[in-house]
């Protein structure tokens, strides 16, 4: 068990080194959600007639969760390479551990998602965003639990796809624009049909996207905040199970 | 150190079943310095693979370094080194950095692994590119990054998986340097597997020729050359009378040995032709047949494979890398073929 551990901060770090060395890289796959908020958030306040800093903190806790989708269901793509390359081919020949190569990997995603989320908060105050301190601590990590077993379950992908760069792609967008739209992140879902809602109902999206509306709105004791948890650590559980059993698999 | 015993491994494409590897037996004592030679595909990266827990053998058995490769996987990686054909190190990371996680790995603390990257960076002639990341390196100091980091913790039993390509001559030489330095300085085992004939010869005890996914021969570089094929000695005459005289002679020289004959030149392959060569001329001077002629052409590897397979490994493997390979001299087969 230790040997896990010591194995899995040690991929951890490795992982982390290239954030380290050259972090405007974040703020370059921070682009996507600062987009969104920039030019889809006025056009949201324009359709429900809310004042900007009323939409903002309705949008920006959807921005938060999509900028953690975007990077972690993404993040496979780095093994992809190292794959491709031969630098994952030589770790597995090293002690570590084939679950240390996994955790280490998918546990890094709560860092992009922590500095990411608070970089979008403080983009957004200057804009009427008021911030909820204590909804911004149980909201961060949240999303990073979720980012951990998303993360996982895209090096699961980049594993099952062996190196095939096109079937990583086709399957990662193919899930993730429709899971993104059915959560209810871009656009309230209570005026659309009753099978959207319905989807949106068994999405685990949803739920962390309304418990991140609560906890920034400052309503802790929500019960969507309650789901939300649920689904974050339902996807971590699941996405970890998944990503173990993949890298067991390809083990000798 | 290595133990196999029909180890074989099968993959299957698109229904139909390549069997990559056919049964190979090997015993590698621990210090020795094995060459894996022979065309690509015929199955030395993939017995390799088995050797270093990358692939699960089909069938037979394998022991590295005292462990079962299919029991133990994690015990094997312990105790070796594997420098593979890609880039070992990531492409997005920085030079030094790699260097220390993989010092890490084999679970040396921060200092120790920083000293020892400096160390390797150092003998490699990489220090000035420790804060560059790995993507911006050249080709050739991608590969001796790789090696590098092979050899951060000193393994006792160390493989590489065509080491020396997209290196030039002088870093090859410089990747012998270091092979045998951990050899000498490590009392370390070393299993390379290479196309470069010349590489084989010049640093492996013993050479494995691998075809189509056997064993077709392992001895040392000079017994297969010398006892297996022969050096080829051949004797240029005056003309027919004499070179029939040439022929006799060669044919008493070295009984069973095909004697070939072209108008007027006689060759065959001798063991040992150079030393036959002087008393084969003094014995023609004594019978007053005088030759024009005489050359010995010392056995290359490349006919070694010749005599095995009736192929070139030249002709058959090398393709892009062939260049800086010394040429060959035109052997008995390809002058009957």
């Amino acid at each position: 068990m230790t040997a896990i551990a010591t194995h899995t901060s040690i991929v951890f770090n490795r992982e982390l080194k290239p954030l380290i060395r050259e972090p405007f890289a974040l703020l370059f796959t921070t682009v996507q959600p600062l987009v969104f908020l920039g030019l889809f958030g006025p056009l949201l306040s324009q359709v429900t007639g809310l004042p900007t800093g009323s939409s903002l903190q309705w949008f920006v806790p959807g921005i938060i969760v999509m900028s953690a989708l975007f990077g972690a269901s993404t993040t496979g793509s780095n093994l992809q390479l190292e794959m491709q390359t031969g630098s994952h081919e030589r770790m597995l020949v090293t002690p570590l551990c084939r679950e240390a190569l996994l955790l280490g990997r998918a546990f890094k995603e709560i860092v992009p998602v922590l500095a990411q989320g608070l970089l979008i908060v403080a983009v957004s105050i200057p804009f009427g965003f008021e911030l909820e301190v204590p909804g911004l601590l149980i909201g961060l990590p949240m999303v990073a639990t979720f980012a951990v077993g998303l993360g996982a379950l895209s090096y699961a992908l980049a594993l099952a796809s062996e190196g095939n760069e096109m079937m990583f792609w086709m399957v990662q967008q193919t899930l993730i624009f429709p899971l993104m739209l059915l959560s209810g992140m871009l656009l309230p879902l209570e005026g659309g049909p009753g099978w959207m809602q319905g989807l949106s109902k068994v999405n685990p999206l949803t739920h962390l996207v309304d418990a991140e509306r609560a906890l920034f709105a400052g309503e802790l004791t929500d019960r969507a905040v309650a789901y939300g948890a649920l689904s974050a650590v339902a996807v971590a559980a699941v996405g970890l199970w998944v990503g173990l059993r993949m890298i067991r698999r390809g083990s000798a | 150190m290595i133990h196999t015993r029909g180890l074989t491994r099968h993959f299957r494409v698109k229904d139909q079943v390549v069997e990559a590897v056919r049964g190979i037996d090997l015993d590698v004592a621990e210090g020795e310095l094995v060459a894996f030679l022979g065309p690509n595909g015929a199955g030395k990266s993939t017995t390799l693979r088995m050797l270093t827990t990358l692939l699960t053998p089909t069938a037979g058995t394998a022991e590295v370094a005292g462990v079962d490769v299919v029991a133990s996987p994690a015990r094997v990686r312990e105790r070796i080194g594997f420098i593979g054909q890609g880039n070992g190190a990531g492409h997005s990371h920085r030079v030094g950095d790699e260097l220390v996680t993989q010092g890490r790995t084999y679970g040396l603390d921060r200092a120790a692994a920083r000293t020892r990257a400096g160390e390797v960076l150092e003998a490699f002639g990489l220090s000035d590119m420790v804060d560059r990341k790995v993507s911006t390196l050249s080709g050739g100091q991608q590969r001796r990054l790789d090696i590098a980091m092979g050899m951060v913790h000193h393994p006792t039993l160390l493989f590489l998986d065509e080491p020396s390509t997209g290196l030039d001559p002088q870093n090859r030489a410089n990747l012998k340097e270091h092979i045998l330095a951990l050899r000498r300085d490590h009392h370390a085992t070393v299993v390379l597997t290479t196309h470069y004939l010349d590489e084989a010869d010049a640093l492996a005890d013993r050479v494995i020729v691998i075809d189509h996914g056997r064993v077709i021969a392992d001895d040392t570089p000079v017994r297969l050359k010398s006892d297996l094929v022969g050096d080829l000695v051949s004797v240029t005459a005056f003309d027919d009378v004499d070179a029939a005289r040439v022929a006799a002679a060669l044919e008493a020289l070295a009984p069973g040995r095909p004697v070939q004959r072209q108008g007027v030149e006689v060759s065959a392959r001798i063991p040992g032709g150079a030393s036959v060569l002087p008393e084969l001329l003094r014995h023609l001077d004594q019978q007053g047949t005088p030759a024009a002629s005489a050359e010995v052409a010392r056995a290359t590897l490349d006919d070694v494979f010749l005599h095995l397979t009736g192929r070139s490994l030249r002709e058959s493997a090398m393709g892009d890398a062939s260049v800086d390979t010394t040429p060959s001299t035109p052997t008995l087969q390809e002058q009957a073929s």
